[in-house]
């Protein structure tokens, strides 16, 4: 199906991705690249470090009321991040929860795409990674943080984590989610147990429409830019959820303790625990 | 064992906490003078989920600390609520990954963020290794982190074996590098340069403390809860070798 209208999101740059989301003239950047504000610790470890460290912070409004974005760019360096990046993302969350607290409504958008910590800066990769949880958490009492996994990169590691903690998640087709990359699975469990390299596979456990079909994510949307951005909008709007998917313990809980986990599982399995739980 | 260890030594006479997956060990107890909620994560060799048969993080591990420490917000009272850590790691596995382990740990880092907003002192006691998204789950989100100096006690984002893999390099040029690059290094003296750690201290048996041991770890704790004077995480700022993470926030601040 071709529709000539669409404009993929997914093809987008971390800067122009957040750009597309803001309200026509909005847009303004924290720590841009021109300030240079690199990685200390890559280059010693003859890696290229770049000007953003990938991590794009925009202030502006959506809908005529304030926001910031944090965008992290899969291009480099696989969306992993490192104490720059991480900080930069933590830092952003922690004002806008105290321009919360100063009465100032600012929220919170996420757009991750991410294979987690970036092992070049192991511990202050994951330290940023505990910041930005604490941050979600902190902010998410005040307004909504939205997660957006658009694709190609997807959301792994300590992200995952954090894209579990957002008030709301939006995932395309060609989103995956999950807490562990495929290689690593494989090279600790093994091969039968999960196999890196069967794509279909793999997206059929965690991709985007599994993920919102088994009700691990809110809205399953195109990859278009005034789709995702009109969901965004939409759910901005909504604010807080009646339910955090991650306060959930006893529902889960009773769901697993439902489980055969002695057969490998499959997708329709999944769904089939955990449907119904949708509001 | 560790981690077992130490909480059945820090949790004697202790009421246990029913109710939670067999690889949780939760029990409301006295440390010097005050109520507090130990929690530890320890290996289960029936766990229904076989990934999760070593005192990995996995589903029921995170779903379970979620529970665990809401009950403990729900007393009202503030209760010090004390991490015991000793995970090896997440839990790697099919079951995992399809039913959402990501979600599981993030109820877990929830409640205990939550709970050290809500007022509770949280802290992490570091007895074994830290592993990366067990860590994020289990004792991350802590007020306060506390370290025993040991070469068994590591926090880590990837196991060596993994992280050489993933970073294309030997396991020994991974080791070369992280002697020179602290963030990267195995050892609990690299860490605390991040000035991630509180306090560390050494005890004489790790593996089976003695009654000294558990007494010095208890004064510890003690102090660690009067320490604490603030409800973020901003108490781990500050070290040179942490100092980017400084001035990006300054400079957000700067330009909010």
């Amino acid at each position: 199906m071709t529709d000539l209208t669409k404009h993929s999101f997914v093809e987008l740059g971390a800067r122009q991705r957040a750009k597309s989301l803001l309200d026509a003239g909005s847009y303004r950047e924290l720590i841009d690249p021109f300030q240079r504000v690199m990685s200390p610790w890559l280059s010693r470890q003859g890696v290229v470090p770049q000007a953003d460290d990938g991590v794009v912070i925009a202030k502006g409004s959506i809908d005529g009321k304030p926001v910031v974005i944090a965008a992290i760019e899969g291009n480099f360096q696989g969306g992993s991040l490192g104490e720059v990046g991480g900080a930069k993302i933590a830092g952003a969350l922690e004002l806008a929860a105290e321009d919360n607290r100063k009465g100032i409504p600012t929220r919170a958008v996420l757009l991750l795409e991410t294979g987690g910590v970036r092992l070049q800066e192991a511990n202050l990769g994951l330290a940023a990674i505990a910041d930005i949880h604490a941050a979600i958490v902190d902010l998410r009492q005040y307004q909504p943080v939205i997660g957006v996994v658009a694709g190609s990169v997807g959301c792994f590691g300590g992200m995952s984590i954090a894209a579990g903690l957002c008030s709301y998640l939006v995932v395309t087709r060609e989103a995956r989610l999950g807490l562990n990359g495929p290689q690593v699975i494989e090279q600790e469990a093994g091969l039968e147990e999960y196999d890196s390299r069967d794509r279909p596979f793999i997206w059929s456990l965690t991709g985007g429409e599994q993920r919102f079909n088994s009700g691990l994510a809110d809205r399953y949307v195109a990859d278009d830019v005034t789709q995702i951005q009109q969901t965004v909008t939409a759910l901005l709007q909504q604010g807080l959820p009646a339910q955090q998917r991650s306060r959930q313990a006893e529902h889960y809980l009773a769901r697993l303790g439902q489980l055969d986990a002695t057969p490998q599982i499959d997708a329709a399995t999944v769904r089939d625990l955990y449907q119904g739980e949708r509001s | 064992m560790r981690g077992l260890q130490w909480f059945n030594a820090l949790s004697a006479g202790a009421t246990p906490v029913d109710g939670l997956p067999q690889s949780l060990r939760v029990a409301d107890g006295l440390l010097g003078e005050q109520t507090v909620r130990f929690v530890a994560v320890v290996s289960d060799p029936q766990n229904r989920f076989p990934r999760a048969r070593n005192g990995e993080v996995g589903l029921l591990e995170g779903w379970g600390l979620a529970k665990a420490v809401d009950e403990a917000i729900a007393h009202g009272d503030q209760r010090p609520i004390i991490a015991i850590v000793d995970v090896p790691s997440q839990a790697y596995g099919r079951r995992e990954e399809a039913l959402g382990i990501h979600q599981a740990l993030a109820a877990a880092a929830d409640s205990y963020a939550r709970a050290r907003l809500a007022g509770h002192p949280v802290i992490a006691l570091l007895v074994g290794k830290a592993m990366s998204g067990a860590f994020l789950a289990h004792g991350y989100q802590a007020n306060r982190l506390i370290a025993l100096r040991d070469p068994g006690v590591m926090v880590h984002a990837m196991g060596k074996a993994s992280a050489a893999r993933v970073t294309l390099r030997s396991v020994e040029e991974l080791e070369a590098l992280a002697a020179s690059v602290p963030p990267m290094a195995y050892d609990i003296d690299s860490y605390a340069s991040l000035g991630l750690l509180w306090e560390t201290l050494s005890v004489s048996q790790i593996e089976q403390p003695t009654p000294d041991d558990v007494a010095r770890v208890s004064d510890c704790l003690v102090n660690a809860i009067k320490d604490i004077d603030g409800r973020d995480l901003s108490g781990r700022l500050g070290a040179a070798n942490r100092a980017a993470s400084s001035h990006v926030r300054q400079l957000l601040r700067e330009q909010w």
